[in-house]
């Protein structure tokens, strides 16, 4: 009998009907639109590591001359706002209540500290613990200063070691620039994974699963028909936030599109993948939604490097990151667009999120079957 | 000729629950085959198998002689599989369903056109061709999931319960596609809770509780009654307290209201003495009947439940302190463009059931839940004992009992927790509220399931929990949506002496249904259309409206199709 | 009375159910431990290449200086320019390093010398901070080659209040609480009322003499009580599992945390007024709730964010209760500025809750 195997035709119904349905079903569209749209926003504006403005007190407890010029020089940059004070009492509130990151004493006997190194250090400097990653920026941003006005005040001397630090491929240091790229991993994992859940858990709870498993339809074309619709729906998503990252953010492209294609590609397998996994365990959208949530969207936020560097985690959590495909897939994006086609790079990484993929679509094949026996 | 379908003692086990212990039958084509029985007894697991879906745990079913687990793929090729919910997309339109399920069956679309115009022209569905699967009515999603199952004309066409839920119209108009394609050969099973459809199919397999209890024609079985059925007409005025008084008689194995009369079945042997002496006392008489699939049915699972309503024994008489217990003057309600409700105005007196009934769409939902409060009317008023609901608010909901289709209870709360909380919602505190409770458990009979969730009751169990629920409080006015939607006749009987009972003590019932037999129950029904009441009466008065010449004794059924055809029909001529 | 039903009806289905409750437990823990590890700004483990062309002793000593920093992973030694640039484009190394052949001989002569130092501007702010530690290390080798100076004494005396160390941590595990406790809670009542219109019980509900308030305050009770035990366990491994030390309160973290929940049992009812199926509230609480983890100051600073959207943040109550609860543990934050980010979350419970009233009153109508 004719179309006992695989079946291009039959196939193709699946891909139309199911590109239908997100075309006409306005929450597929909620989550392939509106929710990334929302969240690029979102993460191009309020996700910014670059820090400016501070809000620090100057301690100004000596009246020398040299004093008030070291204080100048700390309202002077653009890193800090001060507020200036006279009794450290004054700003020690401010510090405990949140308002103030931290303030700079510098001491009565300013003047004779700066003539006899023994006598110790030249300034003080208190900063809100609380609050780590502020603090040990403005501690070592208030060495700067203070190192930057002596050297200034010893005439110039250049210190015997300079480092002359270039930024590679983000010279202003712009934290968009690697954020946002970043942020398209994560945006992808909902899509590929809670999207691609849910609309199978649909189709068991609207018992329309039922029906076209009474059909000749095989396994694997019911699969590849949930898989190439979203698939494509993956892929106009990416070119959709990298045309809003590259246009509304700024952020450059130096890779070619070809590769930002290929490496999305790569990363919608094991992404579309979890998704079916997630379905294949449970038929019910509720169900379905929350453990992509958990096991989709949270790690691929939390530990794919995209705003906290692996490198920086326990070696334990490292191991564990392997796992996560945005992992490889938030490098290789930020490299497609900042630095360029690195392949050398990116081989290893599809190669990663390809292995990865494979993994879960084993599982699925084996949780899969064309038959209601659970 | 060898049957289209062979099953061989067919076991199916899910974990530990045995839902068929060992069925063997032959499905043949060109033949009608129902499949009948009550809920849970295994008609879907049944139905499943033979599509393919499931595997048996034990012994075989061949489909055109063959297996189908070892050919599973060859089955759905030779299979057509229309499941409870049709399994359309709602997205998709209704053309764009068919070319669906068209490539599907590995057909080409491009070269089906003539199918598709010939499968539309047979489910009347054209003029909706462009329609969303999601926008159709119940009934029109039935005969688009038909004509999806019949794309690439099966030989097996298999259709688990595709009446539930579908108004009388729509049933008629699909048996008789189903009919057109039986005498083309096909093999057809359908699985029904309607007895009225087995009766006409051509053979009937009964099962119950995972055995087959009858295979052969419905006449066979109905001829085991032939005899034994009769009416009590002339009865009127009493016909609830004279069906509990026949239900009573031992001799009397199941009966029913229908309409005026009462239709009662005897026991295999028994003299009809007894019950004409009730009719006479009660100032009426005893005619035979023509026996039906129902009587058999219920005479083969053991006869019908009692004729007393323990609850309703110990309610006292209720007095409403009116004598309208639920009326509505000019109730409209639209949605945009769209009207659901057009000027409707009715009264309910104290102490009646009156019925909504309805194609579906025709408004009677709507106008159901602006009866009880649910929605607010876009202009017109209703009231419930003199009150209007959504102003009256608290005193006026102390009054009515609301029981749907769903049977609304809490699965994550146990039995005695869902009769807490319903006592608690409607201000039963102290003492009161433990005696009501204990009532409860003792007149339903549900002390061996209190901490059990709701969830694994049986069916009949569930009903009792969901009626002691909207009772506790003693009710006036009961507000009955559907309630007996997709339950077996058994636990219908059962709900319906309840519901009798409840009625002599005074109480009101309102009800909507799209079982005939459960209007026939009803003192007045009202019959709606488009958004209007087109009829309104006692059953036997709908049927004396249709009743003519080729039809001297129409059913609640042929009255329903027939005075919604008028009501076309006016329509069409005043266009 | 017919109040008190409703709420035992909704604390035996959401928290007396052993599945149900455990499901509040577990996981959030699991994730309280597991991921607080992984949001730090620390810098640690950095690999760095260096092309030392200069075969000097300054040179080296400087190499081994850096290799022996705390913060520095693998350091990599090359023999050419190209394979630096190679090592940063391939995201090998975090930094690399490049001495030209006469920086020992700069160095002896008492000239400055200087040294290339080429950082991966796609990990810009490790990059940066690397960078400041590289920086350190060269100005107190240079101070001492010249002898110059300080004689070994810092110019600036760094001292960190409330956390010396500056154990990361100590910020992430009550930011952390915050937001598991925000999704619990948002997840609990958003589903409360779309579960029971799909079950068909809220018809039930709604023709009882049960009033919409009634309704209302039932349903939020359950998620309330949640989110008080949730958070109330979380600060409790905190500050005995973590050892984080609680200076601030605890009263008013108590007062805060209640009234966080109350915030919060007002999103999600009124959410889930809104919503007509529980996978709409799904959706919604994930529309609603990551953008309020982006600009509630848990991953970046409120203060770098612009103007418009730091105005925004005001409306989200996880943005107040992290101030509170950062500022209560590690330090005692003043009660006036606790009592500052504590009645915005009045306010938005306040708003949330009536409209999810008046919402539910709609739609009996």
């Amino acid at each position: 009998m004719s179309g006992m195997g695989f079946s291009v035709r039959r196939l193709g119904g699946l891909v139309y009907k199911e590109s239908l349905q997100v075309l006409r079903d306005p929450s597929a569209i909620l989550v392939t639109f509106a929710l990334p749209t929302v969240l690029m926003l979102v993460f191009a504006f309020a996700l910014s590591l670059d820090q400016r403005n501070v809000p620090i007190g100057v301690v100004l407890e000596s009246d020398g001359a040299d004093a008030h010029e070291l204080a100048a020089a700390f309202s002077g940059t653009r890193f800090f706002e001060v507020t200036p004070a006279r009794d450290r009492r004054e700003v020690a509130e401010l510090v405990v209540s949140g308002k103030l990151k931290g303030f700079v004493v510098i001491p009565q006997d300013f003047d004779e500290r700066l003539k006899e190194a023994s006598r110790g250090s030249l300034v003080q400097v208190i900063t809100d613990g609380s609050q780590p990653n502020t603090a040990s920026f403005v501690g070592t941003y208030a060495s700067g200063v203070v190192a930057t006005w002596v050297a200034h005040r010893d005439g110039a001397r250049a210190p015997a070691i300079s480092l002359e630090p270039r930024f590679w491929f983000n010279p202003e240091l712009n934290s968009r620039h690697f954020l946002i790229p970043g942020a398209i991993a994560i945006i992808m994992t909902l899509i590929g994974t809670l999207l691609t859940a849910m609309v199978v858990a649909r189709e068991w709870e609207r018992g329309t699963m039922e029906a076209v498993m009474s059909t000749p339809a095989t396994v694997l074309e019911i699969l590849l028909g949930k898989l190439v619709p979203y698939f494509g729906l993956g892929l106009i998503a990416t070119f959709g936030c990298a045309m809003l990252a590259t246009h509304a953010f700024g952020v450059p492209m130096r890779g070619s599109y070809f590769a930002l294609f290929i490496l999305s590609s790569a990363f919608l397998v094991p992404s579309l993948g979890q998704g079916l996994l997630i379905s294949a365990s449970s038929h019910s959208q509720l169900v379905a939604s929350q453990l992509a949530a958990q096991t989709g969207f949270l790690p691929a936020f939390m530990l794919s490097g995209f705003l906290f560097e692996i490198g920086n985690m326990p070696g334990w959590l490292q191991t564990l990151t392997y796992l996560i495909p945005a992992r490889y897939f938030v490098a290789s994006l930020q490299t497609v667009f900042l630095t360029g086609d690195v392949w050398a790079q990116f081989i290893p990484n599809i190669l990663a999120m390809l292995a990865v993929g494979a993994g879960f679509f084993l599982l699925v094949a084996r949780n899969t079957h064309k038959s209601m026996d659970t | 000729m060898p049957a289209a379908v062979e099953i061989r003692d067919v076991v199916k086990k899910f974990g530990d629950v045995e839902a068929l212990k060992g069925v063997s039958a032959d499905i043949h084509a060109g033949r009608l085959t129902g499949l009948v029985g009550p809920d849970g007894a295994g008609k879907t697991t049944l139905i499943r198998l033979m599509a393919a879906l499931l595997k048996p745990t034990e012994g075989r079913i061949d489909l055109l002689g063959k297996d189908v687990v070892t050919f599973a793929t060859q089955v759905h090729f030779n299979t057509g599989y229309m499941p409870q919910r049709f399994g359309l997309y709602e997205e998709l339109s209704v053309l764009e369903n068919l070319q669906l399920y068209a490539r599907l069956r590995g057909l080409n679309p491009s070269t089906l056109d003539a199918t598709f115009a010939e499968l539309l022209q047979f489910t009347r569905l054209e003029r909706f061709m462009q329609r969303r699967a999601g926008k159709l009515s119940g009934g029109m999603k039935q005969k688009l999931g038909l004509a999806c199952a019949l794309l690439g004309k099966p030989a097996v066409l298999l259709l688990d319960e595709p009446s539930v839920g579908v108004d009388p119209i729509s049933r008629r108009e699909l048996w008789a596609m189903v009919q057109a394609l039986k005498n083309d050969g096909m093999a057809v099973v359908w699985s029904t809770a309607y007895l009225d459809e087995a009766d006409r199919c051509d053979t009937v397999l009964m099962l119950d509780d995972g055995r087959i209890e009858f295979d052969g024609p419905p006449g066979d079985l109905t001829k085991r009654v032939v005899g034994r059925t009769q009416r009590l007409v002339g009865i009127a005025q009493d016909r609830r307290g004279v069906l509990a008084e026949a239900l009573d008689l031992d001799i009397v194995r199941d009966g029913v209201i229908e309409g005026d009369a009462i239709r009662v079945v005897l026991n295999e042997g028994a003299e009809a003495e007894p019950v004409r002496e009730v009719a006479a006392r009660h100032g009426g008489r005893l005619e035979p009947a023509v026996s039906r699939f129902e009587d058999a049915f219920i005479d083969l699972l053991g006869g019908g439940p009692g004729g007393r309503s323990a609850i309703a024994e110990k309610m006292g008489v209720v007095d409403l302190g009116t004598d309208i217990a639920v009326s509505c003057s000019h109730l409209t309600k639209r949605y945009g463009d769209f009207t659901a409700t057009d000027d409707v105005t009715f009264e309910v007196a104290k102490g009646e059931i009156f019925g909504l009934l309805g194609p579906n769409g025709a408004g009677k939902s709507t106008t159901f839940k602006m009866l009880c409060g649910l929605q607010k009317p876009t202009s017109g008023e209703a009231r419930v004992v003199g009150l209007d609901l959504r102003r009256g608010q608290s005193k006026a909901k102390l009054k009515i009992g609301y029981m749907s289709q769903k049977f609304a209870l809490y699965d994550l709360l146990s039995v005695k927790q869902n009769l807490e909380f319903f006592s608690g919602v409607y201000g039963l505190t102290g003492a009161l509220r433990r005696e009501r409770i204990d009532e409860m458990i003792d007149t339903f009979e549900l002390e061996r399931f209190l901490k059990e969730s709701p969830q694994t009751l049986p069916l009949g169990f569930k009903q009792r929990l969901a009626l002691a629920c909207a009772l506790m409080h003693r009710p006036l006015v009961l507000f009955l949506d559907e309630p007996t939607s997709g339950v077996d006749p058994i636990t219908r009987r059962e709900f319906w002496t309840h519901i009798n009972g409840l009625v002599r003590k005074g109480v009101t019932a309102m009800v909507t249904t799209h079982f005939m037999e459960e209007a026939e129950y009803c003192d007045r029904v009202a019959l709606m259309y488009q958004a209007k009441v087109i009829a309104l009466g006692s059953p036997d008065a709908l049927k004396a409206q249709v009743t003519s010449a080729e039809r001297p004794s129409p059913t609640m059924e042929d009255a329903f199709v027939g005075l919604v055809e008028a009501a076309d029909g006016a329509v069409r001529n005043a266009a | 009375m017919r109040l008190a039903a409703q709420i035992i009806k909704e604390m035996l289905v959401n928290i007396f159910d052993e599945q149900t409750r455990l499901s509040f437990i577990g996981p959030p823990l699991l994730q309280l431990c597991l991921l607080s590890y992984a949001a730090t700004m620390e810098v640690r483990n950095v690999d760095i290449a260096v092309f030392n062309e200069d075969a000097g002793r300054a040179s080296h000593e400087l190499v081994e200086r850096i290799g022996a920093a705390s913060f520095v992973g693998d350091v990599v030694a090359v023999d050419r320019a190209e394979t630096i640039s190679r090592l940063v484009d391939h995201r090998d190394v975090l930094v690399g390093i490049h001495i030209a052949a006469d920086f020992s001989r700069d160095v002896a002569a008492g000239r400055p010398a200087s040294v290339q130092v080429l950082i991966d501007g796609r990990r810009g702010n490790s990059g940066q901070i690397a960078l400041s530690y590289l920086q350190n290390i060269a100005k107190d080798y240079g101070a001492e080659l010249s002898g110059s100076g300080s004689g070994g004494m810092p110019q600036t005396e760094i001292r960190n209040w409330f956390n010396e160390n500056l154990i990361y941590l100590w910020f992430v595990i009550p930011g952390m609480a915050g937001i598991l406790v925000m999704f619990t809670t948002l997840v609990v009542t958003a589903l409360s009322i779309a579960k029971e219109r799909e079950q068909g019980t809220f018809d039930q509900l709604l023709v009882s003499p049960s009033s919409p308030m009634e309704i209302v305050i039932a349903k939020s009770m359950p998620a309330f009580v949640i989110a008080i035990g949730q958070a109330a366990l979380m600060i409790t491994v905190g500050a005995l599992v973590f050892d984080i030390p609680l200076a601030g309160s605890i009263p008013l973290l108590f007062l805060a945390v209640v009234l966080f929940g109350f915030s919060l049992v007002g999103i999600g009812l009124m959410l889930s007024a809104i919503c007509e199926t529980q996978q709409q509230a799904i959706l919604s609480v994930f529309a609603v709730g990551y953008p309020m983890i982006m600009i509630s100051g848990f991953a970046t600073p409120v203060e770098n964010m612009p103007d418009w959207l730091q105005t925004i943040a005001e409306g989200s109550p996880l943005k107040h209760f992290l101030v509170i609860i950062q500022g209560s543990f590690t330090k005692a934050m003043p009660p006036l500025e606790i009592f500052a980010n504590a009645w915005p979350m009045v306010v938005i419970g306040i708003i949330t809750l009536s409209l999810a009233m008046v919402i539910v009153k709609r739609k009996l109508q």
